[in-house]
């Protein structure tokens, strides 16, 4: 029963996904859809191989600004939560602008933003600016959820602010930032479309996002729907590597990595 | 040597190891939890602090602890010349085990000694001795969540012993555990006393354990923290699964038992 559950949990999307594509692939043969109007799965996927020199560039450009957001959310979120921490002053003075970021939308941000900085720069702060203050917010309920005990255990000995830091809210708070870390991971990606198709510059170096919006303007849709296919899987990806390294840091202790036997 | 518990010049403070003169404890929501309390605790004595919940014998130790200071009065703790050296003169153990459970069984043992900046090879030797003494050697890279309640509590009191402190202070250390667990405990720790010499501090409220385990019994009673009645606990025989079967044990715990009683009745019920 077990077994058959673990492969139904596979298999199931799986022989949805199989089906949904038929019954899509037979519906645009059986109408004779012309590719303009919806491709068959089949045609976005030799679109997606013959135009591959150019999506995979785009892909790249894209999946760069991804990271560069996501590294600078996640060194931003997590330095900004250890000095919240430490300064009682600088967290009442800073926070609210911090939460003022995340709650503009950053659809309505980019284009000033394109107007001020470079566009390669205005990529990747639109990307951290989505993507910094769920790492932000989770570190600092983190650091704040130290066990009390520990805490007095650690003043007793005589530790100092630093060791404190290191060896106990630091460690404490590491599910709560990976956490964070899973969420910015995906809204990198998002920052990083938004902001490309917000800039919608052409030329060499333009992202995925600039491809689907240039493509459209051209009523290239396979072309529109094998960009897509791409954005989609970098972000499944994405989601998988944060969740393994998350499951890899956790797995000897925390309760979320745990198996379920016992 | 005498630390600063000789301020009256008295000549029986050279041999104590914590004087409470006074001592009160007031919240800032102006819950009054302690005190005033005097308390005198010899070196190697081996003193429980007895009372129902909320009387604030936990509140005693944690000023003991230095874990906040006292409102009024107070609190002497004698040190440790050799302090620097990675010895403290305090251990601590709580109603909890209170492990870090990213670390293992050994990195928990060890973390009072990477506090006070060890070296690693001392500081390997010494935690080795502290797991072999709460017979937990083999579990050393064991992971807290691996081991049952009682190892953990173990593991606990490893981390105090591993300073080689003078004084250790327990929080109703044994009061989550199951009773044969907590009876196997009692013995071991009494057996620690015994060849460590140190002076333990133990607060608990079961009559039971405060008898089977202590010198000498302090009854408390609560809102604020007092103490009522002290009782000495003499056995004329060692310690062990035969005393606690005793007709002198049953004795001693009669009579605890009915100190303990007046603070039940004067309180509202909990």
């Amino acid at each position: 029963m077990n077994a058959f559950q673990n492969v139904g949990r596979w298999l199931l999307p799986v022989a949805v996904l199989a089906a949904g594509l038929a019954l899509w692939e037979f519906a645009v043969r059986v109408n004779d859809i012309p590719p303009y109007v919806l491709p068959s799965p089949l045609a976005v996927l030799q679109t997606l191989a013959s135009d591959w020199p150019v999506l995979s560039e785009s892909l790249g450009v894209t999946l760069l600004t991804t990271l560069q957001g996501f590294i600078a959310a996640a060194v931003g979120g997590v330095a900004l939560a250890l000095m919240f921490n430490q300064s009682r002053w600088l967290e009442y003075s800073l926070f609210p602008y911090a939460v003022i970021l995340q709650v503009t939308p950053v659809i309505a941000i980019a284009p000033l933003l394109l107007i001020y900085l470079p566009q390669q720069v205005a990529v990747i702060v639109c990307a951290w600016i989505v993507a910094f203050f769920p790492v932000l917010s989770n570190t600092t309920l983190g650091l704040n959820s130290v066990d009390r005990n520990l805490s007095g255990l650690f003043q007793l000995y005589g530790a100092s602010r630093l060791q404190t830091l290191r060896y106990l809210k630091l460690p404490a708070a590491l599910p709560y930032i990976l956490g964070g870390l899973r969420i910015a991971g995906g809204l990198a990606l998002i920052g990083a479309v938004v902001a490309e198709i917000a800039a919608g510059a052409a030329g060499a170096g333009s992202g995925l996002a600039f491809r689907i919006a240039e493509s459209g303007y051209r009523l290239n849709i396979p072309r529109m729907f094998a960009a897509l296919l791409l954005l989609s899987v970098a972000g499944i990806v994405i989601h998988g590597l944060l969740a393994l390294v998350s499951h890899l840091v956790l797995r000897r202790w925390h309760e979320s990595a745990l198996g379920r036997e016992n | 040597m005498a630390g600063p518990a000789s301020s009256s010049g008295d000549r029986r403070a050279e041999a104590l190891a914590v004087q409470l003169r006074g001592a009160t404890k007031v919240y800032d929501n102006g819950v009054a939890a302690l005190g005033p309390l005097d308390l005198d605790v010899a070196r190697g004595e081996f003193v429980s602090l007895l009372g129902p919940s909320g009387c604030g014998k936990s509140t005693a130790l944690r000023l003991i602890a230095g874990l906040g200071a006292p409102s009024s009065g107070t609190v002497n703790v004698s040190r440790h010349a050799s302090e620097a050296e990675g010895r403290r003169s305090i251990g601590f153990v709580f109603q909890e085990p209170t492990l870090m459970p990213w670390a293992s069984v050994r990195d928990n043992v060890r973390l009072p000694l990477k506090l006070a900046d060890l070296p690693a090879a001392e500081a390997g030797r010494q935690v080795g001795d502290a797991l072999a003494q709460v017979g937990l050697s083999e579990f050393a890279d064991a992971f807290p969540r691996e081991l049952s309640g009682g190892m953990k509590m173990r593991v606990s009191l490893a981390r105090a012993l591993v300073t080689d402190p003078d004084i250790l202070l327990m929080d109703e250390p044994f009061a989550a555990l199951d009773e044969i667990t907590r009876f196997r405990l009692n013995n071991d720790l009494l057996a620690l006393w015994r060849t460590l010499n140190k002076t333990v501090i133990f607060v608990t409220h079961s009559v039971f354990e405060s008898v089977y385990l202590s010198q000498r019994v302090i009854v408390m009673t609560a809102r604020p923290g007092r103490i009522s009645r002290e009782f000495r606990i003499t056995t004329s025989e060692p310690r062990g699964e035969a005393f606690r079967t005793s007709a002198e044990y049953a004795a001693h715990c009669r009579e605890v038992s009915a100190a303990l009683t007046p603070s039940y009745s004067g309180q509202p019920a909990a």
